[in-house]
C-alpha cells in the first residue's frame, strides 16, 4: 500500500555516510539529487522567515521542531525575493494548515519557490550527528543512497565559497523615509532588517561590492552592514571598503555577517564555531546593563575577540558558550552585533539596537 | 544579583489537600522549592494540611507544620517562627489567597513583618482583582474582552445591560474557575451571577462579553530582580475557549501561530508580567485568539506557579518552580545554570523537538447525577501527558495514558458503541465537550463526514483535525489490510513503521486485524520495528543533555546509555483519579530515595505531570510513558538493552491499582516484593476464603455472583444488608449497600451495564461479583504492615475509622491510635495481619481491613500493595513506611534496616486525625452522603494532644467550619438518636442553639433537651422557612448534622443535604463525626490553639520511645 500523504520514497545521505529513510516533496531537480551543507535550526516557529533568508544560500535547513508547514505562509514574512537554500529537512510537512493569514500552503510555496524538501526524517538523530560534527555536506533525493552519498562527498560545503554575490541585490533600491540617511550593505540582507532601519531612515541598500567612494558619494548618515551567508573570509572587496568608510568616521552599524567583516575590517580574526548558532533562544548578556536577551542567531562563524584586544570594547557576550556577540569600535563611531536583533523570526528583546543606531547617527 | 543575605528563615504556604483544580502539582512545586531553599542555606518553614504530600516528609523543611490552613492557624505559626520572608507563590491559590488576607491583617508585607517574596500584596492583587487587572492591561495597550465588575446583583444587571448577552462571569479570587459560567439567557446570567457572587470570597464578578469558539493559548513566563523575562513555553488548547483550561486537551508547544502572532503574543505576556508587577518566578498569562482575524485578548493571569506551569515544567525539562524559589532569593536567570546541559545558564527558552498533549481526566461515573459536560468551571481530578514526535503520536500515546480502558484514538474494542449513533447524532455530540468528544470527532473523521462540519461542530483547529485525520487514514489502510486477508508477517517494515510513529499501540493494530496483542507486538519486533527512545533536553538536541528523561518514538536512535549498575524500575499510579492520588506517587517517589541512597540505579515510569515522581530530579531515569503493558515492557527491554542485558527488576505495589494490574502480565521473575502469584490469591474470591478459614480468621459470610439469580441466592443465604461490589477494583467504583432484592437487582443491573466497569481497565467487566454480608454497626479498621524475606511482620499502624463500616474507608475519618478499640481487640488485630502476611507470603507491604462487631473482629480484605494510608501512617508515626517497604521488597530484611538505622520506633504521645476531602462543592447536584463509593479527591491531617483537638483540626483543615455561635440542625435517623442526644447536650454545652425535626425535637424533649426551633420535614409541609431545607436557605443555620443511613427518609436528607452544600453551610452526615467534632469544641474551649511541627512531634515522641526502651 501506498504512503497515504502521496509523498514519494527518498533517502538523506550525510558526507560521512549517515542514511535517513524518508520522503520526498517540493522541487526536486530532475537527477533527483540535491546537495548542500546540511545546517539545523531549533526555532519553533518562523519556518517560512527561516527558508527565506539569503543567509542560508548553499546550505540544507534542518527543522528540529517536527511540525513545519502548519501556519501556511504570507508573501509579508519573506525575507527575501526568493530563498536561496538548497533544500529543507523535516520530520513532518503539514498537509493541511491553518491560520487566518496564510495564503498558501508552505508545499505549494516550496514548489514555486523550486525549493525541495524531505520529510519523515529523524530529525533529532540528524541534529545530533550535526551538533557533534559541525555542519555536513550532505545531499537528499529520490536517487539511490550510493549515488546521493557520491553527491554529498563532492558538495564543497560555505566554507571558502563565495556565496554573497549569488545572493546580494543586482542594483540599489530605496526604501523607507525617515529623517536619517542610511545606506545598507546588501550581503544578503534580510527584509526585516530592512524594515527596522525604514522606521528610523531612508535606507538605500546597495549590493555588496560597492565601494566606499560610492557610499561616500551619497553623503549617508550611516552605514549599515547586513547578514549574509558564509565565509566571512570570501568577502574581501566589503572589507577594503569598510576600512575605508571607518577612516572617514561614518556611524556604522553590522549584524551577523555585518559584524564578522566590521571586525575583519579591524584586523580581527574570525573563526568556526564547533557547532553553530541556530535557533531563536540564545541567551545574550548585554554588559552595560547586565540584562539578558533572548536572541535569533544564525551563524558558524565568530569573532575572536583576543585577536582584537585593545582595539574594542565587548558589548554582549553569549551565555552558552561565552563567544562574543557584540562589539563597539574604539575610537570610531561603529558598533555591531553577531545575533539578529531584527528578529523575523525570533524575539524582539533587542530591537533597540536599531535605536541606538539611530542615536549614534545623531552624535550621542 | 547574588543570594539574599538579609533574610535567613522563609515560610512556605503549600496549598493543602488535593481539591479539583488544585491537585499534585502543588506538591511537585513545593517540593522543589523546600529543597533549593534548604540547599541555599536558609531555614524553610512550612504549613501544609495534606499529609500525603513528599513536601512535608520532615526532611525537606526545617519545621513541617501538619496543621490547618487558616490564618489563624499562620498567624500562630508566624509568631512562634518569626520568618523573615514569606514565599506565597508556590502553594496554588490557596497560598495566594492566604498570603492576601494575612497581608490585610497586617500580619505580613508591612514593615516590622516578615516580607513577602515572590509576589507582593500589590501585584497579587492587580493579577487577582479582575477590574484592576483589566485596567492595567488596558492601561499597556492590550486588548482584554469587553467587560464590567460587578459587587453585587443590581451592578451585575448594569453591566449585563452596556454588554449584552453572551456573557461570561469570573468571580475573583477562585481557584480552578470555580462559579464561572457562560449565560446565554437571561435566566442563565440570574443564576451564574448569584452564584458567581457567592463563589468569590470578595463578593466580586467580573462579567464579559463571550468569546466562545475563540482559540485558547497559554504562555508560561519567568521574569528575575533584573527585570529578565523569558517564556518557558507555549500552550495551545484543543478546545476553544468555553471549555476551562484545566478540562482541555491542551498541545505544547503552540502549533498553529505563526512567529509574527507567536512573538506578538509573547511580547504581551511580558508587558503584562511587568505591569501586574511579579517581581521574580513564573506566571501564566492566557490569551484568547480570533480564529478569523487574528484579533488577541488577554484573558487572565496567575502571578504564581499553576497546573500549567507543572506541565510546562515537564514537558520542556525547564523546572519552574525550583527556579521561582531561586529568583525569589534574589539569584538571577543568568546566574542559575539549566540543570539539563549542566553547560547553558536558565537564562534561555526552552525548544522543543517533540509534541506534548496533555489530556485531563474526570470522575462523573462516580458522581451521580452531573451532566458530564465541560465548561468555564473545572471539573477533572486529574491529567496525563505524553509526549511523541509528532501530534497524532503523543494524541494516541496520551488517550491510551488515561486508563479508560481506551487503546489510542479508537481502534479499538471501546468504540463499538458509537456505530450504532447516526451522522446527525454524532455531530451534535462533537458539539457539545464532554470526556468522549475527542472520540466522538474520530469517530466522525473515520466515516469521513465532511471535515468542514465537524470543524464546525466541534470547532477544533483545522491543523488538528488534519493531524486526527492521518490517523484515520492509517487505521482505514489497515482495515483494508485486514479485509485482504493479509498475515501479521507479511506486513512490510515500511508499513508496521508508518504505524508506530503515528501513534497506534500493539493493541489497536490488533484489534484491526483480528489478531491479539502479543502476536502483534512478535510480527512487529520480527520485521524490525523496535521502540526508541528519545531525551527531553531543553534544546532540541542542540547541546548534550546530562539528564536522561525519556520518552518512547519510532525512530532511527535510541538515546538511552549504558550502565552498569543495578537498576529498579518504579511503576508509578498514573493520573490521579478518585481512588488513587497523590498517596501512591508519595510511595513510588519515596520508593526512588530509598533505593537510591541503597545504591540501585532507580528507573520511574508514569505518565502524570502533576507528579514528583515525574521530576527528573527524583529518579536516575525518568520515562515520561503510558502504564500500559506494551510501554512498560518497552522500557523494560530498553534497560535490559542498556545494562548489557542484566534485566531490571520492577516495582508493581506501590502505584495503587495502575501498575498492580500489570502485575500477570510481567514476567513474574522480574516483579520485586510480594508475587503475581500472592497478589492474585488475595484478590481471588475462592482463594482468599480458603485461606481465612485455614487460618481461622472470621469474614462476613458471602460469596460471588455473576447473575442475578446467583446473587439473589446468596444473599437469601447470607440475609440482607449486603454489600455488592465488583472484583479487581479501586476506591469502591460502583460498591453499594443493598437492603432488599428489588434493589439488588437495580444494582446487578448497574453492575452488569456495557462500559459501567470497563472503563476503570477492562479487567473487572469479566470478574465474577462479590456479595458480603453487610455488617451495620461494626467499627472499621485499616492496618498497614510490612513483612519481610524472613517472616518478621511490622505493624505501621492501626487506624480506627470515626464513620462506621458502610462509609468508604477512603472517605472516612480514621485515628492513630485507636480511640475506642479494647487493648486486646488491638491485639487480635495485630495477630490477624501478621498471619495474613505470612500466609500470603507478602514481601513489602500489606493493608488489611477489618471490621469489628460486638467482641468479633472480622477481615474485610488484605492487598498485597501501598495503600492510601501509608503516607499517613509515617507521618503519624515518624516511621518511613514506603522506604522500609521498598528496601524490603529488594532483599533486605527488617532487622538490617533498624541496624541502618533507617527502621525506627513509631513514636507516640499524639493523636493523629485523617479527613477525607470531598469534591461536593463544586457538584452541587450531587447528593453529599457518604457511601461505599469512595468520591474524595484529597485528605487532611490534624495532628494534637488529643483525638477531639486533633479532630477539630482535621476538620477545619478540610474546609469544615464547626459553629462557634448560632444555631446547628440536627436531623437524625432513628438509630442516630441516642448518640444523637449526645450531641445536642454537646452543643448545650458550647451554647449553641438547636433547630431539628420534629420527629428528632420529640426524641430529645424527652430526655430534657431543648429544641430552639422545630421544622417540618420537606415531605410533610411546603411552606418556605417553616422546612429544614426553608430554614438552610434563610442563612439562620451555622451547622447541619444530618445522618441519613437506615431505610426511608432519603430523599427528605438528601434535601437537606443539597441546601447545606448550595448555602455553603457546613454539615456533617454521619453521628460519629458530629459527636467528635462537638467533643473536639468542648475541649478547644478549655485549651486554646496551639501549633506544633512535625520535627517537635517527632523528636519528644523519639524521646520517649528511647525512655521507654530503656526503663
Amino acid at each position: 500500500m501506498s504512503a497515504p500523504n502521496g509523498f514519494t520514497d527518498g533517502h538523506l545521505v550525510l558526507a560521512n555516510g549517515e542514511v535517513f529513510e524518508g520522503e520526498v516533496f517540493g522541487a526536486l531537480p530532475e537527477s533527483g539529487v540535491s546537495a548542500g551543507e546540511v545546517v539545523f535550526n531549533t526555532a519553533i516557529t518562523g519556518y517560512q522567515e527561516i527558508i527565506t533568508d539569503p543567509s542560508y544560500a548553499g546550505q540544507i535547513i534542518t527543522f528540529t521542531q517536527p511540525h513545519i508547514g502548519n501556519y501556511g505562509t504570507v508573501d509579508l514574512d519573506n525575507e527575501s525575493v526568493r530563498p536561496f537554500a538548497r533544500g529543507v529537512v523535516m520530520r513532518q510537512m503539514a498537509r493541511r494548515h491553518s491560520n487566518w493569514r496564510a495564503e498558501d500552503s508552505l508545499l505549494s510555496s516550496l514548489q514555486r519557490w523550486g525549493i525541495p524538501a524531505i520529510g519523515g526524517i529523524d530529525t533529532r538523530r540528524l541534529t545530533r550527528i550535526l551538533r557533534d560534527a559541525g555542519a555536513m555536506s550532505g545531499s537528499f533525493g529520490t536517487a539511490d543512497p550510493k549515488i546521493l552519498l557520491q553527491s554529498a562527498q563532492s558538495e564543497k560545503g560555505t566554507a571558502g565559497v563565495d556565496l554573497v554575490s549569488q545572493v546580494t541585490t543586482q542594483s540599489a533600491y530605496e526604501m523607507g523615509s525617515g529623517k536619517y540617511k542610511v545606506v545598507a550593505y546588501d550581503f544578503g540582507i534580510k527584509s526585516t532588517i530592512v524594515n527596522c532601519l525604514a522606521e528610523i531612515a531612508t535606507v538605500r541598500v546597495v549590493p555588496a561590492h560597492t565601494s566606499a567612494e560610492e557610499v561616500l558619494q551619497m553623503k549617508p548618515d550611516g552605514v549599515f552592514l547586513s547578514n549574509g551567508p558564509g565565509d566571512p573570509e570570501m568577502v574581501n572587496t566589503a572589507v577594503q571598503s569598510i576600512k575605508d568608510l571607518l577612516e572617514k568616521g561614518v556611524p556604522i552599524f553590522g549584524i551577523c555577517l555585518g559584524h564578522q567583516l566590521l571586525a575583519r575590517a579591524i584586523g580581527a580574526k574570525t573563526y568556526k564555531l564547533p557547532f553553530g548558532h541556530h535557533g531563536g533562544n540564545h541567551p545574550v548578556k548585554r554588559l552595560e546593563t547586565g540584562t539578558v536577551e533572548i536572541t535569533s542567531q544564525n551563524h558558524n562563524f565568530c569573532v575572536d575577540e583576543k585577536s582584537l584586544a585593545q582595539l574594542i570594547d565587548v558589548t554582549h557576550i553569549n551565555l552558552n558558550d561565552e563567544t562574543n556577540e557584540g562589539m563597539k569600535v574604539r575610537g570610531a563611531r561603529a558598533f555591531s552585533v553577531q545575533y539578529h536583533p531584527e528578529a523575523g523570526p525570533g524575539p524582539h528583546d533587542s530591537r533597540y539596537l536599531f535605536n541606538q543606531f539611530a542615536n549614534v547617527m545623531d552624535g550621542k | 544579583m547574588p543570594r539574599r543575605n538579609d533574610i535567613h528563615s522563609i515560610l512556605i504556604i503549600g496549598s493543602g489537600p488535593i481539591v479539583i483544580g488544585q491537585a499534585c502539582e502543588f506538591d511537585y512545586s513545593g517540593t522543589q522549592a523546600c529543597r533549593v531553599l534548604k540547599e541555599e542555606g536558609y531555614r524553610v518553614i512550612l504549613a501544609n494540611s495534606n499529609p500525603a504530600t513528599i513536601m512535608t516528609d520532615p526532611d525537606f523543611a526545617d519545621r513541617t507544620y501538619i496543621e490547618p490552613l487558616t490564618v489563624e492557624v499562620l498567624a500562630k505559626i508566624i509568631e512562634r517562627e518569626k520568618p523573615d520572608a514569606v514565599l506565597p507563590t508556590l502553594g496554588g491559590q490557596t497560598g495566594l489567597n492566604l498570603a492576601m488576607a494575612l497581608f490585610e491583617k497586617g500580619l505580613v508585607g508591612v514593615p516590622g513583618t516578615p516580607e513577602l517574596i515572590g509576589a507582593n500584596a500589590e501585584a497579587i492583587s492587580t493579577a487577582e482583582d479582575r477590574d484592576k487587572f483589566k485596567q492595567a492591561m488596558i492601561e499597556i495597550g492590550l486588548s482584554v474582552p469587553r467587560s464590567g465588575v460587578a459587587r453585587n446583583m443590581e451592578e451585575a444587571h448594569e453591566v449585563l445591560a452596556e454588554i449584552g448577552l453572551p456573557i461570561i462571569i469570573r468571580p475573583a479570587y477562585i481557584l480552578g474557575g470555580r462559579g464561572t459560567g457562560i449565560a446565554n439567557t437571561q435566566e442563565e446570567f440570574l443564576k451564574l451571577a448569584a452564584n458567581g457572587l457567592d463563589a468569590s470570597p470578595i463578593r466580586e464578578i467580573l462579567i464579559e462579553t463571550s468569546i466562545v469558539g475563540w482559540k485558547e493559548y497559554e504562555l508560561e513566563v519567568m521574569r528575575d530582580k533584573a527585570d529578565n523575562c523569558v517564556i518557558i513555553c507555549s500552550i495551545e488548547n484543543l478546545d476553544a475557549m468555553g471549555v476551562h483550561t484545566g478540562d482541555s486537551i491542551t498541545v505544547a508547544p503552540a502549533q498553529t501561530l505563526s512567529d509574527v502572532e507567536y512573538q506578538k503574543m509573547r511580547d504581551a505576556a511580558f508587558a503584562c508580567i511587568r505591569r501586574v508587577g511579579v517581581e521574580t518566578g513564573g506566571s501564566n498569562v492566557q490569551f484568547a485568539v480570533n480564529p478569523v482575524n487574528g484579533d488577541q485578548v488577554v484573558i487572565e493571569m496567575n502571578p504564581r506557579v499553576s497546573r500549567s506551569s507543572a506541565l510546562a515544567s515537564k514537558a520542556t525539562g525547564f523546572p519552574i518552580a525550583k527556579i521561582a524559589a531561586k529568583l525569589a532569593v534574589g539569584y538571577t536567570l543568568d546566574e542559575i545554570p539549566n540543570d539539563i546541559t549542566k553547560m547553558t545558564p536558565a537564562s534561555f527558552e526552552p525548544t522543543i523537538d517533540y509534541v506534548v498533549t496533555k489530556i485531563p481526566r474526570w470522575a462523573f461515573e462516580k458522581l451521580p447525577g452531573t451532566s458530564g459536560v465541560l465548561g468555564t468551571q473545572m471539573q477533572s481530578v486529574g491529567e496525563v501527558m505524553a509526549i511523541g514526535r509528532t501530534f497524532p503520536e503523543s494524541l494516541q500515546k496520551a488517550l491510551r495514558s488515561l486508563e479508560q480502558g481506551r487503546a489510542g484514538l479508537n481502534a479499538d474494542s471501546s468504540e463499538v458503541h458509537m456505530r450504532s449513533m447516526s451522522d446527525e447524532e454524532l455531530l451534535q455530540k462533537c458539539a457539545i465537550p464532554t470526556p468522549d468528544r475527542i472520540f466522538q470527532v474520530g469517530e466522525a473523521l473515520r466515516r469521513r463526514i465532511d471535515v468542514e462540519k465537524v470543524q464546525a461542530h466541534c470547532l477544533y483547529d483545522h491543523w488538528y483535525l488534519d493531524q486526527m485525520i492521518s490517523i484515520i487514514d492509517e487505521r482505514l489502510a489497515w482495515e483494508s489490510l485486514a479485509a485482504q486477508g493479509t498475515k501479521l508477517s507479511d506486513i512490510s517494515r515500511a508499513v508496521w513503521r508508518r504505524a508506530k510513529r503515528l501513534g497506534f499501540s500493539d493493541v489497536q493494530l490488533a484489534f484491526l486485524l483480528g489478531s491479539s496483542e502479543r502476536e502483534v507486538r512478535a510480527a512487529r519486533k520480527e520485521a524490525g520495528v523496535i521502540t526508541t527512545f528519545k531525551t527531553v533536553d531543553t534544546c532540541s538536541a542542540e547541546f548534550d543533555a546530562k539528564t536522561p528523561y525519556h520518552y518512547s518514538t519510532y525512530e532511527d536512535e535510541n538515546e538511552v546509555r549504558p550502565s552498569s549498575r543495578p537498576r529498579v524500575i518504579i511503576l508509578g499510579s498514573g493520573p490521579n483519579r478518585i481512588g488513587q492520588g497523590i498517596e501512591f506517587d508519595y510511595c513510588c517517589v519515596h520508593a526512588s530515595f530509598a533505593l537510591r541512597d541503597a545504591g540501585f540505579e532507580t528507573v520511574m515510569l508514569n505518565c502524570n505531570p502533576e507528579t514528583v515522581s515525574t521530576d527528573y530530579d527524583t529518579s536516575d531515569r525518568l520515562y515520561f510513558e503510558p502504564l500500559t503493558y506494551e510501554d512498560v515492557q518497552n522500557v523494560i527491554e530498553a534497560e535490559t538493552l542498556a545494562s548489557g542485558g542484566v534485566e531490571p527488576k520492577v516495582i508493581v505495589s506501590l502505584g495503587g491499582q495502575t501498575p498492580l494490574k500489570l502485575a500477570s502480565q510481567i514476567d513474574a521473575r522480574l516483579i520485586a516484593g510480594t508475587s503475581p502469584n500472592s497478589i492474585d490469591l488475595a484478590e481471588d474470591r475462592e482463594r482468599w476464603n480458603a485461606l481465612c478459614e485455614e487460618l481461622f480468621i472470621p469474614q462476613p459470610p458471602g460469596g460471588t455472583a455473576t447473575t442475578f439469580n446467583q446473587a439473589r441466592d446468596i444473599a437469601a443465604r447470607i440475609g440482607y444488608p449486603v454489600l455488592v461490589r465488583p472484583s479487581y477494583v479501586l476506591g469502591g467504583r460502583a460498591m453499594q449497600i443493598v437492603h432488599d432484592e428489588d434493589h439488588l437487582q437495580r444494582a446487578m443491573k448497574e453492575l452488569a451495564r456495557e462500559g459501567s466497569l470497563g472503563r476503570e481497565g477492562g479487567l473487572s467487566a469479566e470478574r465474577p461479583i462479590l456479595v458480603d454480608h453487610f455488617l451495620e454497626d461494626a467499627t472499621e479498621v485499616d492496618v498497614d504492615a510490612v513483612r519481610d524475606i524472613t517472616g518478621e511482620v511490622l505493624i505501621g499502624g492501626v487506624m480506627e475509622h470515626v464513620e462506621e463500616a458502610g462509609v468508604h474507608s477512603g472517605d472516612s475519618a480514621c485515628a492513630i491510635p485507636p480511640q475506642t478499640l479494647p487493648d486486646w481487640v488491638v491485639e487480635v488485630i495485630h495477630s490477624y495481619a501478621k498471619a495474613l502476611a505470612n500466609a500470603l507470603e507478602v514481601v513489602g507491604l500489606l493493608n488489611v481491613q477489618f471490621a469489628v462487631s460486638g467482641t468479633t473482629v472480622y477481615v474485610i480484605e488484605a492487598n498485597p500493595r501501598a495503600s492510601r494510608t501509608v503516607p499517613f501512617v509515617a507521618k503519624a508515626t515518624g516511621v518511613p513506611l514506603a522506604k522500609v517497604a521498598t528496601r524490603v521488597m529488594l532483599g533486605a530484611t527488617l532487622n538490617e534496616l533498624r541496624i541502618e538505622g533507617l527502621l525506627t520506633e513509631p513514636i507516640t504521645g499524639h493523636v493523629s486525625v485523617k479527613e477525607a476531602v470531598l469534591p461536593f462543592s463544586r457538584f452541587p447536584e450531587v447528593d453529599t452522603a457518604l457511601g461505599p463509593e469512595m468520591r474524595s479527591t484529597g485528605e487532611v491531617m490534624g495532628i494534637d494532644a488529643t483525638f477531639g483537638l486533633a479532630f477539630v483540626k482535621a476538620e477545619s483543615a478540610a474546609g469544615t467550619i464547626l459553629p462557634t455561635t448560632g444555631l446547628v440542625f440536627l436531623s437524625l435517623a432513628d438509630r442516630d438518636k441516642p448518640a444523637g442526644l449526645v450531641v445536642a447536650q454537646r452543643l448545650r454545652e458550647l451554647g449553641l442553639g438547636i433547630a431539628a425535626t420534629s420527629g428528632t425535637a420529640t426524641y430529645l424533649s424527652r430526655f430534657g433537651v431543648v429544641v430552639d426551633r422545630i421544622v417540618a420535614k420537606v415531605s410533610e409541609s411546603t411552606i418556605g422557612s417553616d422546612t429544614a431545607v426553608g430554614l438552610i436557605e434563610s442563612g439562620d443555620v451555622a451547622f447541619v448534622v444530618n445522618t441519613p443511613r437506615g431505610a426511608g427518609s432519603r430523599s427528605d436528607g438528601q434535601a437537606i443535604r443539597k441546601a447545606a452544600n448550595v448555602h455553603h453551610v457546613s454539615s456533617v452526615t454521619t453521628i460519629e463525626a458530629a459527636l467528635a467534632a462537638f467533643q473536639g469544641l468542648i475541649e478547644q474551649k478549655q485549651h486554646p490553639l496551639t501549633v506544633c511541627s512535625l520535627q517537635e512531634f517527632h523528636h519528644v515522641g523519639r524521646q520517649r520511645a528511647s525512655q521507654v526502651g530503656s526503663t
